[in-house]
């Protein structure tokens, strides 16, 4: 563990990140100019639905988005080094070893054909080509305890293993080089209820252990909000809100992170009732003129519609998009 | 969890394996029945100098012209004189080494091209794509001739021709599977882990694609053997001083207009028995790693 970053508090900064998925019947931008820093050991969470942009900026921040997207803009430092400048070796070095990837699905993560102590061999000769094989089961025996699996099973087959215990060898090899950021997208997703928590509780304990910064993408508000530091809200690629997530619970502020809070079921409050959100995410091809979240909005006012609101300062690190806090900002 | 595999002898992992086959119903029985089949005939053909009761070439001084199956030549004579039987035995080397041949240089460019192009994707994809399509408009013994009448007679060129025909169909499971399995996320998360592109290729890609090749192997070599067949039939094959059973199909078809039946019959049997072991395996791999039929 390298403890001579400990001052440095910034670890990832994203400035004006802007990606597009080149269709053919259009251009869509899945991501607009987002912007925000992940500081050392902490945790970040980043929430939205399906189509709101927050894989395709996890993806972008290891160049990895899928085609036919491009990064159009912006630049993503990570320990003083514009990921968007570099060669692709270089990025090919940095994936796995200084940013590792979670994916949703535990159950298609793995080569089917090789054992699970392959995949850790190869991951880590890839990146270090001298440690020999025994230095890297050695180093992968490890990786096991700290995750919870017994070391022997990394003699077999990811088909041997349960879901819950491939997302956990899944969360072992994006550890083993001891990366400073670690993206888990969706990690949880394809898991039961039950060993969601588990495996969010065992990703929040190695965080602290191995002193790497956490990104956590969800559809799933109440994962990120006692699980993070700071969280983002996302809606059809836009950032709507950023805040700490203290704050963000106790002062929510945009109507869309207003309406994922009230989905979300609350045991004491027994006769309180469960709201959603009316409507459908906007067809980002022909997006709204204005708030993108407008049509959806009960607090919708003439200024809505006629222009994008920017990010208002609300707090000491609130920001919010929306037209309602146009006073409080000043 | 040990692995009492690796102490046991050969013979002894083979046996157990061959009782599991049997044990997977009809496929695991296609894939038995082929794999005697092919095997005897390889056995046959190897221990023939040995076994043969007259020189399958040779033509005797004093020749018995056409006498039918008895006692003293069990499947008769031919034209020549020489024994139909020795002939049958000693005739399988040339159609098992086109086929094997033809098999080795589909492997050596279609298997690399395929991973490659359709990896690659975009122009390069296309392009190889359309050369692919356009040998596959062909029909596959109609260019064999074509190809197999311009480099000449012989084993090598019977089997090049052979292997032009047959490229295609590998390039073509290949891609369609490598299409799928790219998109796998155990790609995207070789990927993320920064993965260098040969080692997905040649670690998570190829891996995953060999039940596939294997199957179009076996379905090839039927095909290269029949295909070879016709190539010997029509005078493309080798010279008569070897024992051929494709060419004794081109003499017997003369013969059978004066009645000798057994000159053309036993060579056709035995080609139909060599293609037929190829093509029960191959049906046997293809449902044994058909993933939907799995119990």
């Amino acid at each position: 563990m390298s403890e001579e970053n400990k001052e440095k508090p910034h670890l990832l900064t994203v400035n004006n990140l802007t990606v597009e998925y080149w269709a053919r019947r259009g251009k869509i931008r899945a991501v607009e100019n987002a912007s925000f820093t992940l500081h050392k050991g902490e945790t970040l969470g980043v929430v939205g639905e399906s189509g709101s942009g927050k894989s395709t900026l996890g993806m972008s921040l290891i160049r990895l988005v899928p085609y036919p997207g491009r990064i159009v803009k912006g630049n993503i430092i990570l320990e003083e080094k514009n990921i968007l400048k570099l060669k692709n070796e270089q990025v090919r070095d940095i994936r796995g070893r200084r940013i590792s990837y979670i994916f949703q699905d535990p159950m298609t993560s793995l080569n089917p054909v090789e054992k699970i102590k392959d995949h850790f061999i190869e991951l880590i000769q890839t990146h270090e080509p001298k440690v020999t094989k025994a230095a890297a089961l050695r180093r992968a025996n490890q990786l096991f305890k700290d995750v919870g699996i017994q070391p022997e099973r990394i003699n077999d087959y990811p088909h041997q293993l349960s879901g819950g215990m491939r997302q956990r060898v899944m969360i072992a090899l994006a550890l083993a080089l001891n990366p400073s950021v670690v993206i888990a997208d969706e990690p949880t997703t394809a898991l039961d209820v039950v060993v969601q928590a588990k495996i969010l509780d065992l990703l929040g304990a190695l965080k602290e252990r191995y002193g790497m910064a956490l990104i956590l993408i969800t559809h799933d508000l109440s994962i990120v909000l006692e699980r993070s530091n700071e969280i983002i809200v996302m809606y059809a690629g836009r950032i709507v809100e950023q805040s700490p997530s203290t704050d963000l619970y106790s002062s929510t502020q945009h109507p869309y992170s207003q309406g994922l809070l009230k989905s979300i079921p609350n045991i004491e409050l027994a006769d309180q009732k469960l709201e959603a959100i009316e409507g459908s995410p906007p067809d980002l091809l022909h997006p709204p003129s204005g708030c993108r979240f407008w049509p959806r909005c009960s607090y919708v006012m003439p200024e809505c519609r006629a222009e994008e609101p920017p990010l208002f300062q609300t707090g000491k690190n609130h920001l919010v998009r929306c037209y309602l806090y146009t006073e409080q900002s000043k | 969890m040990t692995k009492p595999t690796t102490k046991k002898s050969v013979l002894s992992s083979i046996l157990p394996g061959l009782n599991s086959l049997a044990k997977r119903g009809l496929a695991g029985w296609l894939i038995i029945v082929g794999a005697i089949f092919v095997a005897a005939i390889v056995v046959m053909t190897a221990i023939s100098p040995w076994i043969v009761p007259y020189n399958p070439v040779e033509i005797p001084s004093s020749p018995k012209i056409l006498a039918p199956p008895s006692m003293q030549h069990f499947f008769g004579t031919n034209d020549l004189g020489q024994d139909v039987f020795s002939r049958v035995l000693s005739g399988g080397g040339v159609m098992l080494q086109v086929s094997i041949l033809s098999v080795i240089v589909c492997l050596a460019i279609g298997v690399p091209l395929g991973l490659f192009a359709s990896y690659a994707g975009g122009a390069v994809d296309r392009v190889v794509g359309l050369l692919m399509d356009s040998i596959y408009a062909f029909p596959g013994l109609v260019l064999a001739i074509a190809i197999a009448a311009m480099l000449g007679r012989g084993v090598v060129n019977m089997a090049l021709s052979i292997a032009v025909v047959y490229i295609p169909s590998y390039f073509r499971v290949i891609r369609s599977q490598v299409l799928s399995i790219k998109e796998m996320s155990y790609i995207e998360a070789a990927n993320a882990v920064g993965a260098k592109n040969r080692t997905i290729l040649t670690r998570y890609i190829l891996p995953n694609i060999v039940p596939s090749i294997v199957v179009v192997a076996t379905v090839n070599f039927a095909d290269a053997i029949l295909t070879a067949a016709g190539l010997t039939f029509i005078g493309l094959g080798v010279p008569v001083t070897i024992p051929d059973w494709g060419w004794d199909l081109t003499n017997g078809r003369r013969l059978l207009t004066s009645g000798a039946w057994w000159v053309i019959t036993f060579p056709g049997i035995m080609i139909i028995l060599l293609a037929l072991g190829f093509t029960l395996m191959g049906d046997g791999l293809s449902e044994l790693f058909n993933p939907r039929l799995e119990q």
